[in-house]
Order: structure tokens, then C-alpha cells, then sequence
């Protein structure tokens, strides 16, 4: 089959960008989306053109790596895929494709489709975690934890840090994947001490970033390849009130000094 | 070159223990002072780099992907072994330990295997600690699948992403020591090479994949744990970017290769479709529990798998290991498809596949059971292959999936080079000839959570690191050897893009150093590959510039290191008079087929040692001692 895409070209952060016409006509129904991408990069290479750089790595929908838009939707719109999953069987012979990388102010674009998300790390660092140092746990069957809570807290554990959330969010805001972290480690006992102090910190770190505010649109649930559900914001918007009313300035607290 | 282990000596069960009373500390208030650098973010360097920031050390940690919670580890799915005996069913420290030795086939060193299995239980209870959301039952307590290789239930998992939650795990703890400030991170950051000043591994030279700048990083002592080669066959189940150039420039500054020969094959993988192909995808070994594996008995049958009646067909595995049937080890499972396929019995449009046949066990249990089991690998063998496999047969071929071979490594996991240590898969220590399903998962936090946090403090208080400079002649040296390869990469100015070479290279290795071996097959392989590389130094072509975001560029470097890996793999198989786990050399089998192990001559780890370009490596040996497990001939008929 033939396609016709439209390539979002951009030569580096400082780089204007813009739209690149190419006609693909080596298309093969059981190619991956990016082994499509990889032949025509082939084809730019023999011809002397620059190929298009775009992110990957595992292609098995696992690392988070890849992603860009097609038509306008994240890893293609198509229902719990990344771009990496997405296969040419699901186009038409014929069609055209518009290709633009994830447009975030959080997510400067690094060349081409492929972004920086350093952001996303620098929120886990502000609190996405437990506190345990190596050496320091209790044997694992130590604490118990409720069948349900250890499959909630998995449901959004699966969260691989792609960053279509903020990609198909109208306010690139990060509330899906800062939810997800928020949710997961506060299903779990081990996670309770450090509850509060994690979602303030997550999403004070997530403002600093640029990540705009959650307006309850719902697109990143619908564009996230591991289906990660909206009700992780309500969890992390329930953690973040109670912790805004309880929080005291550490000076405050007794025993300190 | 005399390789000394420094295994304790005295009793197994003991060894450990007593290792690390005698090994050196360093006092909290004194960590501070020690640089130390990480070179990979995965299991075994992110857990690594997080434990030695905890311990006060100022670390830096580096990887070429966007973030460290991208590392390969991520795409493991079955699970993660431990001797936890939570299931009361007879599992113990010394059962993991047998297991992992026999499942070797006695290629590996006893007092290592016997520490992995001991510190496996404390594996565990960090994860749990950390919050990674483990399967559970309703009583709320851990609950265990069984794998390959063992007759216990002692795998812990996280549904199908068991990698990807102790990554994250491993990822968060790291994240922490960042946020605190006492590892800094380098993300889209390539080491290509290693600066050794006085015999003593002291720095890196990594080249920033933003905007190719070059730089020195300087340390008191080095780890990598960067991973494994598989990537040298062009088509694996690792990830596009995973390569062995950290390790193979390591090695060409002095430290000894081990057993490069000793790759492991997957049986269950998603069968090439084009020429296109890019990656292979696993399906997970946990299908042969239910599913059964058939191809026709006529050979080049084209018939569709539902009008070929029972009478038609040949249950290979069943019929050729009766008490095993389709649950045989991996390399036995590989090379039986291998068989098959060759003999003209494969199924596909290109012929090299078998059927993974799930409709008995949906008649037997019913879709909802099979569903439940393994909903998740149903829907994305559909998503790639667009093929339904509740309705039509799976089709499976065997693929290149891990690499026991790696830089050797002493009891300390130090390298022939003081100073240089090396963590995971990108070690050869643990896994012998074949690793079992669900271990490599162990070695890698082992390694990183529970070993180097002590090993490396003797290292640095017996070393004593003097002041070294970036103005040093190694450093200097270092980073002209750096700007060389780039220079030549670009200036080759050649017709042929990366991917072809890599793609060529690939099949060379797969033709003749895969799944089957043989003297002839090896010496042919050897002087293509020589030629392939000629070839590659004069017609590549890498378009860009060094200064700027240049992804063939990144590719190109890498594939240069696996031209040279490659041939380095073929001597090593070609010097292997014997069959062992992965490594079956098709002279030495028994009547029925099966590998044929030569314990007299070759019990021993085989280490390279680079003598420079255009000079055959020179083979060091290090001798193997079976005091507990004694060899035996592997048998699942």
C-alpha cells in the first residue's frame, strides 16, 4: 500500500519546525507504525535526506519511549496501543497521515517527533516514591495487603510514562500521570506514612514544571495505552485537599529543635 | 592471564557471611568523599546507583534512553525467583541454588549461584517494601506461580509486568537519591569509553545523544550494568537500543570477555514477517503450561491448521520427551523447532514457525479459564499478527533473547580491571551455559541492591584511589579514540545505510552461530564477518553532523562494536568442543540428538582478552569446581 505523510520537521529545540510532505509507496500491511517509519528513513537515507528522528525502544508497548500524534491523536487514538503496537493493517491504502510530536510546554521538542520529558522524572523525584533503603524492609509477608488493593494499586502502577495524557490533554496538564503514581503507592499500606507529603509534593513539583491544571475533559483517559482510569485524579485531588488542610510548616511540629 | 575468583572457601552455606565480615568498610562520614559512576539504569544499575546513594557516596548514573525507567528490565514478564518457601512445598536456599546450577548445565561458579539464591528472599521484601503491587491472594500474603526448570512454585509476579513493577520500584528509589541530591542523573547519555589511569578503571567519556558533546567523567571506581549483546543478531526480544558498546570498549581497554558463546534462544517468539522486521516480541514461556505444539507430518502440508485432522499432525515435544512434553527447557524447546522447520515441517508463509495450539485446553477449560490465564499475550499476538489465537493456532519461532556470556567478573564482581565492576546481564556470572525463566530478574537486583553496596567499599579502602585529572594522558587518549570513531563513522561517506549491515550481520550470526554450531559453519561465519566489517568502514552511510540529535550516528557506533563482538562470539563457539545449554555444537551430540557435555576438557569459564586490532585474543580459563552440585547429563525424555 501507499501513504502519504505529513512529517512535523524540526531541527532542534531552537528550530522553528514545520510540516514535511513525503509519499511512502512501500507500505506492507503487517509493518509496525514505526517499521513503516523505519523503511522511509531507509529510503531518506539512500536519497541523502536527513531521516526523521523519532523515540523508541522496546516496540513491545512496555517502555513509554515512543509515542507521537497521528491525525491529531496520540499513539494513533487506536484503544490501549502505543504507536510501537499500532500496525499498518488498521490504514487505508491511499491515506494521509499528519505526524507531530507531543505538544507540551513541559515537553520541549528535542528534533522532529522526539521530545524531552525530564519533567515527568523531576515529579517522581519531588515524592513518587516509599522511603525504604536498601536493607531496611520487614519480610515480605509482613503486611498484609487486601487482594483489591494490590489490583488497584496495579491498575495504575501499569502507567508507563509515555506522556499521551499530556499530549491529549487541551491543557497539557500531567493530573493522569501524577494520579496514577498517587494512586498506586496510596492502595498499598507501605504507602500510608508518607501519603499526604507525596501528593503535595508530586503536584507542586508538577505546577513548577508547566503542566497546566486538570478541567475534568477526560482525554487522557481515553488516550492512554495502558487504559489507566480518571478515577486515579479523583484519588490524588482527595489526597492533595486533606494533605493542603493538614499541612504544617515542619518548625510547628513537636519534637522538632 | 591467571584469573583468581576470590571465592571463599570453606562451607557454601557460610561463604557469604563470612565474605562480608572480612570485607573492608568505609566510615559513613568518608563516603562522601568517593565519586562513583553507574552506567545503566536498569535493575542491576538502578538499584545499584539508589543503594550506594543511600550509603553516602556521590554517584552519577547514566543512560542513553530519555529516562531511566525506560531500561530493558521493563519488558520482563513472568516473574522473579526466590527461595521464600511460602508455599511450604519443600523450596529452600540450597533448591534454587541446585536448580540454577543444573539449569546451567554446570557452567557456572557454585559459591555465586549460592549467594544469588540466598539473597533472593531479601529481594523480595525490598520490592514489597517499596510498594511494588505483587500478586496476591485473598488472605493478603504473596502469592507464587511455577516456571521452567523447577518443580516448586517460588516465582513472584506483578500480573504480566513483573519487570516493569521492580523496574519502577528500582526507578523510584533512584528517583529519591536524585531528588535528595545525592546521585545525579545523566539521561541521553552514551558511554563510549572507559579512561583507566594506573591499571585502575577511573572514568568514563561519554558522548551526550542531545548534541553530541564529549565529555570526561571522572570517578574512584566504575560499574556498568548496561546489559546484554543480543542485539548482535540484529533481530532479538531486547530493545532497538540495547548494545554492548560500554562492554566491548571496556574490553578493549583490558577487561577479559567471558563466554561470549553462551547466548540464549527463546522458543516462544512472534515469527519474522518481512524483511522490515525490526524487533521480535516474546510471548511469555508460561503458554507451554496449556498450549500444545504441533507442525504436519507431511512436510510443505500448506493445508490451513483446521482441516489438517489429528492424524496429520506431529506433537514433536510430546512425542520426543514423553515426561515433559511441551514444558522441556528452552534451549531443548529451541532447537526442536529448529528441527522441524528444517526438515521441511514448518508452518507460515515463510516456513519457520510451528503451531502453539490452544484448542484442546479451551474445550477442556473453556475460554473464560484460557482467557483469564493469558488474556493480555492473546490480544497482543492479535494486535501484531492480526490473527485470533482462541480460533486459529499461534505461530511460534524461536528468537534470541539473553546472553549468559559478559564481561567476567570475580566473586566481587570486580573485572580484570581494578576498579571496574559489572553488574547484570552485562556480567557473566550466575546463569552458566542457560539461564532459567525468571532469574534474570534475581541476578539483576542482587547484583545491585544486595552486592556491590558491599564489595565496592573494599575495593575503594584497599585501592585508596589517588587524585587522577582530566588533563591525564588516559583521559586524553580516551577522548580522541572517541572523536576518531565519530569522524570516521561520518566521513565514510558510503552508499549503504546502518540498519543494512546490522541487518546482514544478524543473519550471519543467526545462519551459523545461533541455535546450531558447527567447525565449518563457524570458520565461514568468521571470515564474513571480517569481510562484512571491511566492508562497513568503507561504505557507510551516516548523514549529519556529531553536534546535534543524530540517531543513525548513535546506531552506527554500536553496530561497529558488534561487527568486532560477533567473530569474538564465533572463536569462542569455534573453541568449544562440546555441547552445553545454549551452546550446541552439532558434532557433539548424543544419538538421540541431545547435547553432549565434554566435563573433562571443558569445565572451565572462557576468558578474552583483547591484544589489539587485526591480533587474535588471547584465551584465559577459569577453572570450574562442582563441590556440591555434581554434574550430571541433563535428561527430560
Amino acid at each position: 500500500m501507499k501513504l502519504i505523510l505529513h512529517v512535523w520537521r524540526q531541527k532542534n529545540a531552537q528550530d522553528k519546525g514545520r510540516m514535511v510532505r513525503y509519499e511512502h509507496p512501500d507500505v506492507n500491511e503487517h509493518m509496525s507504525f514505526l517499521e513503516m517509519l523505519d523503511v522511509l528513513n531507509e529510503n531518506l537515507i539512500a536519497k541523502g535526506e536527513d531521516p526523521i528522528a523519532f523515540d523508541h525502544d522496546c516496540r513491545e508497548g512496555i517502555c513509554g519511549m515512543c509515542g507521537f500524534m497521528i491525525n491529531g491523536k496520540a499513539h494513533g487514538g487506536f484503544k490501549g496501543t502505543t504507536v510501537c503496537q499500532l500496525h499498518m493493517r488498521h490504514f487505508k491504502d491511499g491515506e494521509e497521515l499528519y505526524l507531530e510530536p507531543w505538544r507540551a510546554k513541559a515537553f520541549p521538542v528535542v528534533k522532529d517527533l522526539a521530545v524531552n520529558r525530564v519533567s515527568f522524572d523531576r515529579v517522581i523525584a519531588a515524592g513518587g516514591f516509599i522511603s525504604a533503603p536498601t536493607g531496611s524492609a520487614p519480610d515480605g509477608n509482613a503486611i498484609p495487603v487486601a487482594k483489591q488493593d494490590a489490583e488497584l494499586a496495579m491498575d495504575a502502577a501499569a502507567c508507563i510514562g509515555c506522556g499521551a495524557c499530556v499530549a491529549a490533554c487541551p491543557n497539557a496538564a500531567a493530573a493522569l500521570f501524577v494520579g496514577a503514581k498517587i494512586s498506586h503507592l496510596g492502595h498499598l499500606p507501605q504507602g500510608q506514612v508518607e501519603r499526604e507529603r507525596r501528593a503535595l509534593a508530586m503536584i507542586r513539583q508538577m505546577n513548577v514544571e508547566g503542566f497546566a491544571n486538570c478541567t475534568n475533559i477526560g482525554e487522557c483517559e481515553a488516550a492512554c495505552p495502558k487504559q489507566i482510569k480518571i478515577e486515579v485524579i479523583a484519588f490524588s485531588n482527595h489526597d492533595y485537599i486533606k494533605a493542603s488542610f493538614l499541612e504544617r510548616p515542619e518548625s510547628e511540629i513537636a519534637g522538632v529543635g | 592471564m591467571e584469573l583468581i575468583s576470590h571465592a571463599p572457601t570453606g562451607p557454601i552455606e557460610q561463604s557469604w557471611e563470612k565474605h562480608k565480615f572480612e570485607l573492608k568498610l568505609i566510615n559513613p562520614a568518608n563516603k562522601r568523599k568517593y565519586n562513583l559512576i553507574v552506567v545503566g539504569s536498569g535493575l542491576a544499575g538502578g538499584a545499584a546507583a539508589a543503594s550506594l546513594g543511600e550509603l553516602g557516596y556521590n554517584v552519577q548514573c547514566f543512560c542513553y534512553q530519555d529516562s531511566p525507567r525506560r531500561a530493558h528490565s521493563i519488558a520482563a514478564q513472568g516473574g522473579i525467583n526466590a527461595a521464600k518457601n511460602y508455599h511450604n512445598d519443600g523450596d529452600s536456599v540450597y533448591r534454587l541454588f541446585y536448580d540454577t546450577v543444573k539449569g546451567g548445565d554446570f557452567r557456572a561458579r557454585e559459591a555465586n549461584v549460592y549467594r544469588l539464591a540466598q539473597v533472593s528472599v531479601n529481594i523480595i521484601d525490598q520490592c514489597v517494601a517499596q510498594g511494588v503491587p505483587f500478586a496476591r491472594e485473598y488472605g493478603g500474603l504473596l502469592d507464587n506461580r511455577s516456571f521452567g526448570g523447577a518443580q516448586v512454585s517460588r516465582t513472584f509476579y506483578a500480573r504480566g509486568q513483573t519487570g516493569q513493577q521492580l523496574l519502577l520500584g528500582a526507578y523510584q528509589a533512584l528517583e529519591r537519591q536524585i531528588g535528595l541530591g545525592a546521585v545525579k542523573m545523566y539521561p541521553r547519555m552514551e558511554m563510549l569509553d572507559l579512561i583507566v589511569v594506573d591499571g585502575q578503571a577511573r572514568g568514563i567519556v561519554t558522548r551526550s545523544l542531545y548534541d553530541g558533546k564529549v565529555e570526561i567523567h571522572l570517578a574512584d571506581a566504575v560499574i556498568l550494568a548496561t546489559g546484554g549483546y543480543g542485539n548482535v543478531f540484529y533481530l532479538s526480544t531486547n530493545a532497538k537500543g540495547c548494545n554492548a558498546t560500554a562492554i566491548w570498549r571496556a574490553y578493549k581497554r583490558g577487561a577479559l570477555f567471558a563466554n561470549p558463546c553462551f547466548t540464549q534462544i527463546h522458543p516462544t517468539c512472534i515469527p519474522v514477517a518481512g524483511e522490515y522486521q525490526s524487533k521480535l516480541t516474546l510471548m511469555s514461556e508460561s503458554l507451554r503450561n496449556d498450549g500444545r505444539i504441533w507442525v504436519p507430518k507431511q512436510p510443505g502440508d500448506k493445508r490451513s491448521p483446521a482441516s489438517i485432522p489429528e492424524s496429520d499432525r506431529d506433537y514433536y515435544l510430546e512425542r520426543r520427551y514423553p515426561s515433559f512434553g511441551n514444558l522441556v527447557p528452552r534451549d531443548i524447546a529451541s532447537r526442536a523447532a529448529k528441527a522441524e522447520c528444517d526438515s521441511g515441517h514448518g508452518v507460515g508463509p515463510s516456513g519457520l514457525g510451528v503451531y502453539l495450539d490452544f484448542s484442546d485446553c479451551i474445550k477442556r477449560l473453556g475460554k473464560h479459564t484460557i482467557a483469564e490465564r493469558y488474556g493480555n499475550l492473546f490480544e497482543m499476538y492479535e494486535r501484531i499478527t492480526g490473527e485470533n489465537p482462541y480460533e486459529v493456532p499461534m505461530r511460534i519461532y524461536p528468537a534470541t533473547h539473553y546472553t549468559m556470556g559478559g564481561l567476567w567478573v570475580d566473586y566481587n564482581l570486580m573485572s580484570t580491571i581494578p576498579g571496574l565492576f559489572v553488574l547484570g546481564e552485562a556480567n557473566f556470572s550466575d546463569h552458566g551455559a542457560n539461564r532459567l525463566g525468571a532469574s534474570a530478574l534475581m541476578q539483576g537486583l542482587a547484583d545491585g541492591y544486595f552486592i556491590i553496596p558491599y564489595t565496592i567499599g573494599d575495593y575503594l579502602a584497599n585501592a585508596k584511589p589517588a587524585k587522577v585529572s582530566a588533563d591525564s594522558p588516559a583521559a586524553k587518549d580516551a577522548i580522541a579514540n572517541v572523536t576518531n570513531i565519530t569522524k570516521k563513522l561520518l566521513n565514510a561517506s558510503g552508499s549503504r545505510t546502518v540498519d543494512s549491515f546490522h541487518r546482514e550481520l544478524g543473519k550471519i550470526v543467526w545462519e551459523y552461530c545461533g541455535m546450531a554450531r558447527n567447525e565449518a559453519g563457524l570458520k565461514k561465519a568468521m571470515t564474513q564477518i571480517v569481510a562484512l566489517r571491511e566492508e562497513y568502514w568503507k561504505h557507510v552511510r551516516v548523514l549529519g553532523a556529531n553536534e546535534e540529535f543524530n540517531q543513525s550516528l548513535e546506531k552506527a557506533g554500536r553496530v561497529a562494536d558488534f561487527l568486532e563482538l560477533a567473530e569474538l562470539m564465533c572463536m569462542d563457539a569455534l573453541d568449544r568442543n562440546e555441547s552445553c545449554g545454549g551452546h550446541f555444537r552439532e558434532e557433539f551430540q548424543t544419538p538421540e540428538g541431545e547435547a553432549r557435555r565434554d566435563d573433562d576438557h571443558y569445565s572451565y569459564v572462557a576468558a578474552w582478552e583483547y591484544q589489539g586490532e587485526g591480533r587474535a585474543p588471547s584465551l584465559s580459563k577459569e577453572p570450574l569446581a562442582f563441590n556440591y552440585v555434581h554434574p550430571s547429563q541433563r535428561s527430560y525424555k
